[in-house]
């Protein structure tokens, strides 16, 4: 299955897939009004220290901890895609207790939120496809 | 192939889910005697609350025993027969078996206090009945008196808040939650959920009761409408007695087998070994029910499969304010990160052994990997990573692994 992967030493900080990431989640059509004024929460996040960046989000994991550790049976694995039933999650954080890559995380409307590779919006990473140094790539890695 | 599932909760969806992730033809039969739907059971204090209708109790789609072809039985087993093979039901009706798995979870435990046979009233909180008589009864003058400040306790007087007129919770512990927060972490919890009207009586047993009044054995008598015992969950081991060993619980080794051939157990009716301190240990939590079970249907239906990184662990939220917990409190203490929160890591000869993090839960899964894992210390920037759980503690190669490869 494709997957986001990161490739560290490409990566230039500049969080323009955080802002791809919560344009794409938006729903809206221009990026500019999406994004205008408000504080992003995105799926994917940066981690830097020094002269070290890198992007985090879910591995969409072949054995999910979060799913298998789900109370209510919100988070599903659909096809090898980790997908989150905001309407079924009570924001228990079971979720958070256990993802080892700190890549689910608690969203305004009290249900968590994680990647779920845009299959709900646009249809593939949009991530990957605003980041200008192919520092994550999408792709099939057995 | 003939397999059979004793209780239809979390662990026995669990070894549902993992019989058919090998066997899709052998014949499941799951008995229930909690009705023919699973519920999540976590879920009754919102049920309770009003947060979540009926409807979104489900632990799995209603469709879930017809797609993944298991027959449900809504009678209680009453017995195990080893030798011959087969579950006997209440009504004496044999059930036979070429694989069983127990998952019949746990009943609460209500002590013997002197006079509660003539409250009206009273409620256990445990089971979709439970919450379903307790909230029957809820309104807004009357006084609920919950006796336990434990996880169940407390979820109970989340739930019930906005219904009744008063909660009082005692507990005979000095502190709340005393199985999952130090002094101080409890101390932040209690000073949180008090601003929420509730009450504690700590430290404080009830000595006796008459309809109406608990009397405290410091003497104080307090009245009450409804009474809620949560004190604590016992294990069902009954069916396996004098068939496998037990201890508190039914002992499971890593493939979730008993000590008796064929037979598998799992959830909150078993005991198995806490990886982060290497004690055998009733966890009775949802992901370790169904991890559990998972690993027992899998080996049942002849597959290999091991699960032995089960830790205590709890995320929990009360009134908005979110815990995360896991493994054991023991070794070095060391306080970080704090800002608005409580945050503790307990750690010694190069491992971590548990954590308590309050308010800022963010990412503490990478906490909890470390101990699952039991990742020496040395391999990461420890004092990074106890100021704030991230990947940017571990080394690059080892993110390289994380972040790099399909996992
Ligand atoms: C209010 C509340 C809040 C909770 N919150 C959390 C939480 O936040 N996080 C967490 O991890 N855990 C939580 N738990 C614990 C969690 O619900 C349990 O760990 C989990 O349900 C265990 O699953 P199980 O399948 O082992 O047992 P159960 O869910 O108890 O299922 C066992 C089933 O077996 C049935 N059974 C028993 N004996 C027989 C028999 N002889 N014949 C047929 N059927 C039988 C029982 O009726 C039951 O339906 C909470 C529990 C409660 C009550």
């Amino acid at each position: 299955m494709k997957r986001v992967y990161v490739n560290e030493k490409w990566c230039l900080g500049c969080h323009l897939c955080e802002y791809y990431c919560a344009f794409a989640a938006s729903g809206e059509k221009d990026m500019a009004r999406a994004l205008k004024d408000i504080a992003i929460n995105p799926r994917i996040r940066i981690e830097e220290r020094d002269d070290i960046s890198f992007a985090v989000s879910c591995r969409h994991c072949r054995e999910p901890l979060c799913v298998k550790s789900c109370l209510t049976g919100a988070l599903t694995a659909q096809d090898g895609v980790i997908a989150i039933d905001g309407e079924r999650c009570v924001g228990c954080y079971t979720c958070i207790l256990v993802c080892p890559y700190g890549a689910v995380s608690p969203s305004e409307n009290g249900a968590v939120q994680k990647c779920e590779l845009c299959v709900k919006n646009t249809g593939s990473p949009a991530c990957v496809k605003g980041c200008p140094n192919g520092a994550i790539v999408y792709e099939e890695r057995g | 192939m003939r397999y059979v599932i004793i209780g239809n909760g979390a662990a026995g969806v669990g070894g549902a889910e993992g019989i058919r992730s090998r066997d899709k033809d052998g014949e499941v039969t799951i008995i229930s005697a909690e009705g023919a739907r699973i519920y999540s059971r976590p879920l009754i204090s919102y049920l309770v609350a009003g947060k979540v209708a009926d409807s979104g109790m489900d632990y799995r789609p209603a469709d879930f025993y017809e797609r993944n072809n298991c027959k449900v039985t809504g009678e209680r087993a009453a017995a195990v027969d080893a030798k011959g093979k087969a579950v006997i039901l209440e009504g004496g009706a044999r059930v036979p078996y070429d694989k069983l798995l127990v998952a019949a979870g746990s009943s609460p435990f209500v002590p013997p206090f002197e006079g509660l046979d003539t409250v009206k009233g009273k409620y256990s909180f445990s089971s979709l009945a439970d919450a379903r008589a307790l909230g029957a009864a809820l309104a807004p003058h009357k006084k609920a008196l919950i006796i336990g400040a434990g996880l169940i306790g407390l979820k109970c007087a989340e739930g019930i808040s906005e219904k009744v007129a008063s909660i009082t919770v005692t507990d005979i512990a000095p502190r709340i939650l005393s199985s999952i927060l130090d002094e101080g972490g409890a101390a932040a919890v209690a000073r949180h959920i008090e601003g929420k009207g509730v009450s504690f009586r700590l430290s404080s047993s009830v000595k006796r009761f008459e309809p109406g009044t608990a009397y405290l054995e410091s003497g104080e008598a307090i009245a009450f409408d409804l009474l809620v015992t949560a004190v604590g969950v016992r294990p069902n081991t009954a069916l396996l007695k004098g068939v496998a060993d037990t201890d508190r619980g039914i002992i499971i080794n890593a493939r979730s087998e008993t000590s008796a051939p064929d037979i598998y157990a799992a959830g909150d009716c078993a005991q198995a070994l806490d990886a982060s301190s290497g004690e055998s240990k009733v966890m009775a939590l949802l992901p370790n029910a169904y991890m559990q079970g998972e690993c027992a249907g899998v080996n049942m239906a002849g597959g290999e499969k091991s699960f032995d990184k089960a830790v205590p662990m709890n995320a929990v939220g009360f009134f908005g304010l979110h815990i995360i917990t896991a493994g054991n409190y023991t070794g070095n203490v060391r306080a970080a990160g704090e800002g608005d929160g409580y945050k503790r890591l307990f750690y010694s000869d190069n491992r971590l052994n548990g954590y308590i993090m309050v308010g800022d839960v963010g990412k503490a899964g990478i906490y909890t990997s470390l101990l699952r894992d039991g990742t020496p210390l040395d391999t990461l920037d420890f004092e990074q990573i106890c100021e704030k759980p991230g990947l940017m503690a571990f080394t690059s190669k080892a993110r390289q692994e994380k972040l790099g490869e399909a996992r």
